[in-house]
């Protein structure tokens, strides 16, 4: 699979995810393309934590307005019926249960729901902005990203990198696979027909338990 | 009296050493024009308070890339270049808080707080030398209060009482960093005449903010 074809894949599938009324937040980057897969009968509103709700597309060119940012600065609109609102606000949202799902990326994710994504000592520290706040508050807790880091797997036994959030990890989607995060680890419920079992564990440092009912990977 | 003050009188108020909260996300209602008169008055040990240390060209960053600040408190340091150098050469000292938390400790140091109990952090590095408080059996983490010595927030619409309207995402940690100086300075976008911002739309309150400063700045 090519890059895009990997990234919209898992988009297509989180997009699944979405039930109608839902609110949610979309982190930077892949997680943002789910907005785009959303199915035509589920009406979801998307929060942008740098102060509202009714986060729309991006502006179309010379339409940019320089006071309407997401939490990426990048332009973008909001839609009707949105609101702004402060960050005390914004975090009472995200902090106090009324976010039904968060998407975000991982550096590391393990088989008992713990996310590393903020940061590699001493390389590189971008800081935990309002992911800990995300990912500790959110009904439900999609980790969306690339199977792998170049071949060396990211869904691990146990993080070593410093941890966003212990045990908040719900489910996570690659292009590989959909993993649900249980009591007796990581159930690997749906498979890329790309892929075999013995590929998608071998580029898995967890051992996959196999769901009985285990079905190909769902796109639409 | 007049709140209204020139970019100069507004010189004379900063000083070497003094902590600072400014508004802004990622530069976004942030006061560029004071940014730009402390840059060139070229104050040193600074401690800035902010969401984010924004871009090497715009906003905080550029206090950070001429090396006024000692100490940063913020959420967020990934999207300037030069927080991340000064920090790994130890020439900058970063305490990074989750934004969520960041935003409690300012409320808490405007509001009269001792602090405020969280669990965002708990199993992280962030619980690191902080005291764990248990509510009706869960656990939080005890954050505490934040306050500085001057408050920088930025304002679309301003009247001479320093009531202040923060147009779409551009409100974000105003209003709360509004509460939490001794010192609250708000640059103006446009200023008007009192009682031309409906009360019902004031988003700071003028009774925090003690002098308001043109912006000469745009986007």
């Amino acid at each position: 699979m090519d890059k895009i074809k990997v990234k919209e894949t898992i988009a297509k599938r989180v997009a699944l995810e979405m039930k109608d009324g839902d609110l949610v937040n979309l982190g930077i980057g892949l997680p943002t393309m789910v907005a785009n897969f959303i199915p035509e009968n589920i009406h979801i509103t998307l929060q942008s934590e740098n102060g509202f709700v009714g986060l729309g597309p991006a502006p179309a060119q010379g339409k940019e307005d320089k006071d309407l940012i997401n939490a990426g600065a990048q332009h973008v609109t909001i839609l009707p019926g949105g609101a702004f609102f402060d960050s005390l606000t914004s975090f009472a949202i995200i902090r106090g249960g009324h976010l039904d799902a968060t998407v975000l990326g991982a550096l590391q994710v393990d088989e008992k729901g713990n996310l590393a994504n903020w940061m590699i000592p001493g390389k590189m520290v971008p800081g935990m902005g309002g992911a800990m706040d995300l990912v500790t508050g959110a009904k439900k807790v999609i980790v969306a990203m690339v199977h792998t880091a170049k071949g060396t797997p990211k869904i691990l036994k146990e993080c070593n990198l410093p941890l966003t959030a212990a045990g908040k990890v719900d489910l996570i989607v690659t292009e590989m696979g959909v993993m649900k995060v249980t009591d007796k680890g990581l159930l690997l419920t749906e498979l890329n027909s790309e892929f075999s079992v013995e590929e998608i564990q071998k580029a898995t440092d967890a051992k996959l338990i196999i769901s009985e009912d285990l079905r190909e990977m769902r796109s639409n | 009296m007049s709140k209204i003050i020139s970019k100069e009188e507004f010189t004379d108020k900063i000083k070497d050493g003094m902590t600072i909260m400014i508004g802004g996300f990622l530069g976004n209602g942030t006061p560029e024009t004071l940014i730009d008169v402390i840059v060139e008055k070229g104050v040193k040990d600074l401690t800035i308070i902010a969401n984010d240390t924004a871009f090497v060209e715009k906003g905080i960053g550029k206090l950070i890339v001429n090396k006024q600040v000692k100490k940063v408190i913020t959420s967020h340091i990934g999207t300037n270049k030069e927080t991340g150098r000064q920090l790994n050469a130890g020439e900058l000292e970063v305490v990074l808080a989750p934004q969520g938390t960041l935003a409690e400790q300012v409320r808490a140091g405007g509001a009269g707080l001792g602090g405020i109990l969280t669990p965002t952090g708990l199993g992280t590095i962030v619980e690191e030398n902080k005291q764990k408080i248990v509510v009706d059996g869960k656990e939080y983490l005890l954050e505490t209060p934040l306050r500085a010595d001057v408050a920088l927030i930025a304002g679309t619409k301003v009247d001479k009482l320093g009531n202040a309207f923060h147009t779409k995402s551009t409100r974000n940690f105003n209003p709360l960093m509004a509460s939490a100086a001794d010192l609250v300075v708000v640059e103006a976008e446009e200023i008007v005449e009192v009682g031309e911002i409906d009360p019902d739309v004031v988003m700071t309150l003028g009774i925090f903010v003690d002098f308001i400063v043109r912006s000469e700045t745009n986007g």
